[in-house]
């Protein structure tokens, strides 16, 4: 009996549509949401995330939607972040159906909403999305916002330490130097932060070949996120957990797959 | 029919529809008479234990579980919902539970918490929760559990240390993790506890 890896393909949705992109101004329509979060499902994702990228308030009502449909048709976990500032907002989306929560830029605006959203619906279901870059602040790793455009001077391992004491229950690990590359995780960002914290560690960002997948778990991830390798059909999900288990990682296997 | 007690905890929608896909009529409901009366009671339960014990009392839900297995009509706890029915939890301070069963919830030893993902369990020979999926992995969100026997059918997990996965104890049942987020496996052992009914 040994928990296995999760491997979770992350789908950005606007105003109710799945989009891929190689970078953030070259996005194209990939499908509807609900639909690819149940193939992936049928492919043995272990959980799905949606990250809502929508601009307008009319997107993100959407979204509510979209989460409602999804919860009632995909029997996984799902975990919706993307534009959430309140306690309200977390509220509206598990009552939609969503299990987790991710929370990225209102958590640095104010750190005080983590221990706001802990304390009324429990830590599990609050996950801390990092985007982080190497630069020259105390650990070398810098948290960053608007997709690694904006610098914020918080420490990377310092911010991570907090959001832990403040009760997150999780871990979302962006490089932003490696997201969208397909050259591999950063594996010396992975090391410093399990190094630095004690609740599970996703990682994301990077992510191209197999010997990537099992690299990032090898420097301590519990969780491995990925995008353009699932959406562009460079690996599928069986695949990944093949060769995750040819070296030796528990990994679930279903009667599907 | 199946109710799903509302008492203000969780993402039940999810657990309605697992529900339903056994062919069954599922009603969310915290009415202290519709829960008593129905075929099969579910009672979830995400958050802290003591958050959850409170909720569950303001509807009764303490009281409704004894009045139902003094009845023996059958009732399933998940996750905080399993724990709430042992004596105590230690979440936060010590806090009185529904006490079915005796024993402590108690924060597991594992260096890394929650216990979050899939794991699978070493079911018990005679589960009939199980049957069919005893070699599955289900879905656990949890940092507390309880480490000793309970009931007459004890099936385990392991985390750092081995803990109770599953209690099926005559009309009585609960499974720490979420067979309504445990995919194709946790939908088979909804419906074998179903098929209880």
């Amino acid at each position: 009996m040994t928990l296995s890896v999760r491997i979770i393909p992350c789908l950005d949705v606007t105003d109710g549509r799945v989009v891929k992109g190689i970078n953030f101004t070259n996005l194209v329509d990939a499908g509807d949401p609900v639909e690819m979060a149940s193939l992936y499902g049928i492919e043995g994702a272990d959980e799905l995330t949606f990250l809502d990228i929508s601009a307008t308030v009319a997107g993100r009502e959407t979204t509510l939607d979209v989460v409602r449909r999804t919860a009632e048709q995909v029997f996984i976990p799902l975990t919706v972040g993307g534009g959430i500032r309140t306690v309200e907002d977390v509220d509206r989306l598990l009552r939609a159906g969503a299990d987790k929560i991710s929370i990225n830029t209102a958590a640095i605006a104010r750190p005080e909403l983590i221990a706001e959203i802990a304390d009324r619906f429990g830590s599990q279901v609050l996950v801390i999305s990092i985007d982080a870059r190497r630069a020259r602040t105390e650990s070398g790793f810098e948290v960053t916002t608007h997709g690694g455009r904006q610098s914020t001077g918080l420490d990377a391992l310092a911010w991570v330490e907090k959001a832990c004491a403040l009760g997150v229950g999780e871990i979302l690990l962006n490089s932003m130097d490696a997201d969208g590359t397909r050259a591999g995780y950063d594996i010396g960002m992975i090391t410093a932060v399990r190094a630095v914290s004690k609740v599970p560690l996703i990682a994301s960002g990077g992510a191209g070949s197999l010997e990537d997948f099992s690299a990032a778990l090898d420097a301590g991830a519990d969780a491995l996120l990925a995008a353009s390798v699932f959406h562009f059909g460079i690996h599928r999900i069986g695949d990944v957990k093949k060769h995750l288990s040819k070296n030796n990682y528990s990994v679930r296997t279903t009667q599907r797959a | 029919m199946i109710a799903i007690l509302d008492y203000g905890s969780g993402n039940i929608r999810s657990a309605q529809r697992a529900f339903q896909t056994s062919g069954r009529e599922v009603l969310i409901t915290s009415d202290y008479d519709v829960a008593l009366n129905a075929e099969g009671l579910v009672v979830p339960g995400v958050g802290a234990f003591a958050a959850c014990m409170n909720g569950l009392k303001a509807v009764r839900g303490d009281q409704l579980v004894r009045e139902r297995i003094a009845l023996k009509r059958p009732t399933l706890g998940i996750c905080v919902g399993m724990q709430i029915l042992f004596d105590r939890g230690v979440e936060h301070g010590i806090h009185e539970g529904v006490g079915i069963w005796s024993n402590t919830v108690e924060k597991l030893a594992a260096p890394i918490l929650p216990h979050m993902g899939w794991n699978t369990v070493k079911a018990h020979s005679s589960s009939k929760l199980f049957s069919g999926v005893e070699d599955e992995s289900f879905y656990f969100v949890h940092s507390y559990a309880v480490k000793k026997s309970a009931g007459e059918v004890s099936t385990y997990s392991h985390h750092g240390e081995d803990f109770l996965a599953a209690v099926e104890d005559g009309v009585i049942s609960a499974t720490q993790f979420h067979p309504e987020k445990s995919g194709d496996a946790g939908l088979h052992l909804i419906q074998n506890w179903v098929k209880t009914l």
